[in-house]
């Protein structure tokens, strides 16, 4: 189960200054900070630093990502009580984020009730503000006009959107619809179009953050871990100084940096998946003894270790994460 | 008045019961028996079997043994399910020969074939 953290070792030696970089944090998410200008990390482990980071940055959000709301399977029989521990580990932040990123699988069969739920459910996140992409799991019945009318209004075609905030744009696509046979995710002509008029209105040296469910980048093609037409949208963003794709979909936290763009996969906040490629596995959930979700999820948790020039790739154990553990995601045990 | 019911149950009972013992004998089909049919079973995002060659007016039912939600879709629509959960299954008769394509919407990866002979 530890080896599911993949690290990309190939980009060592690159100065990374000026990247935005995430913390995952156990079985929640990510947490990113912009600070005089520079998006930066700090070591999740330490709550103390997170807390003075926080203190000192010009704005932060979380992003959470894979919330199946309706999966009741062996796999995680209450999800909607992980997604309270991601929320109730959110609002104990000494700073409340500026705002979450939700990047999709929200429900697990596109049900009216289960979009509810969750929306209940997150009613009680402190930060107010939640912008989300769709996961295929939110746009069963082929169109995602659910999933549009309630998350998505103000937006373009199936739900892309791009939004200023505090000097980054952020743009937000959808990548799991109309998807071809033997194919994987799948952006389309006309959201390619559209980014490539939105990304030429903004200045070279403006951080982008763009956020989608499906990875924009080849994490594993033979499960679908990758969107087909993903080159032509990170071809528009070459010319930007920091660019960060935050995805979600594979229920794990993975990380790339190729030149400019780094590339991040959050955890679920409701069952783990297998590594890529795991022999005799297949991408859906995987059930672990009982009493020992949180945990494990808690184990294959990634930390960016800040003033190291490298990718700094940690495996926490439930005692290094103690510290950080603000809420009660351990009382189950 | 509980005499009689009693009465009319066994007395529609019979009947049935003669059926589901029939059905256990090795007697040849009928001429207007149903047509055939055939079983795929949707389990680690594979359609299994992937390819299938039946004759026509077969029906196939898809039934989904994965703990994902799977959907069942002809490359030109011809036919389209519905999103299956676990256990849940989709039939569609196959009554035009000829070579069908299909995939799942939702992990495009997977995909099957049927062909439909004559």
């Amino acid at each position: 189960m530890s080896k599911r953290i993949i690290h990309d070792h190939n980009h060592d030696g690159i100065d990374r200054r000026g990247f935005l970089e995430c913390m995952a944090w156990a079985g929640t998410g990510a947490l990113c900070m912009l600070s005089g200008g520079v998006l930066k990390s700090y070591a999740l482990s330490d709550m103390r630093e997170v807390t003075k980071a926080l203190a000192n940055a010009d704005f932060s959000f979380v992003q959470i990502s894979d919330s199946h709301i309706g999966f009741n399977k062996s796999a995680n029989p209450d999800v909607s009580a992980t997604l309270q521990a991601a929320i109730d580990k959110i609002n104990a932040l000494s700073t409340p984020p500026s705002f979450i990123l939700h990047t999709g699988d929200i429900t697990q069969l596109s049900k009216p009730e289960e979009f509810d739920t969750a929306a209940q459910l997150l009613k009680g996140l402190k930060t107010g503000q939640i912008f989300y992409v769709p996961g295929e799991h939110d746009v069963l019945d082929g169109t995602g006009k659910l999933y549009r009318e309630r998350h998505a209004m103000n937006s373009m075609g199936d739900g892309w959107y791009s939004i200023d905030i505090k000097g980054v744009h952020f743009v937000g696509l959808v990548n799991v619809l109309n998807l071809k046979a033997g194919g994987l995710g799948y952006l389309g002509p006309e959201q390619l179009d559209w980014l490539e008029k939105d990304l030429k209105n903004v200045s070279s040296s403006t951080p982008i953050v763009v956020f989608a469910h499906i990875p924009l980048w080849s994490v594993y093609p033979d499960w679908g871990w990758g969107t087909d037409d993903s080159a032509r949208a990170l071809s528009y963003m070459r010319r930007f100084g920091s660019v960060t794709v935050l995805n979600g979909h594979i229920h794990q936290t993975m990380r790339k940096v190729e030149a400019n763009i780094t590339f991040h996969t959050a955890l679920s906040t409701a069952f783990p998946q297998p590594a890529p490629g795991t022999p005799g596995a297949s991408p859906g959930p995987i059930t672990v003894p009982a009493g020992q979700l949180r945990s494990l999820l808690g184990i294959t948790d990634v930390n960016f270790i800040s003033g190291q020039q490298a990718l700094a790739v940690t495996d926490s154990t439930l005692a290094d994460m103690g510290s950080a553990m603000m809420h009660p995601m351990g009382s189950q045990q | 008045m509980k005499f009689f019911i009693q009465f009319l149950v066994l007395t529609l009972s019979v009947p049935l019961a003669l059926v589901a013992s029939g059905a256990g004998t090795a007697k040849p089909a009928p001429p207007t028996s149903e047509p055939p049919s055939y079983t795929i079973n949707i389990k680690d995002f594979m359609f299994s079997p992937r390819n299938l060659t039946i004759p026509v007016g077969s029906k196939v039912t898809w039934t989904n043994k994965d703990e994902e939600p799977h959907k069942v879709a002809e490359v030109n629509s011809s036919f389209t399910s519905k999103p299956l959960d676990t256990d849940e299954g989709f039939t569609y008769e196959f009554k035009v020969p000829g070579k069908y394509e299909y995939f799942c919407t939702v992990h495009p990866r997977m995909t099957g074939t049927i062909i439909v002979e004559k």
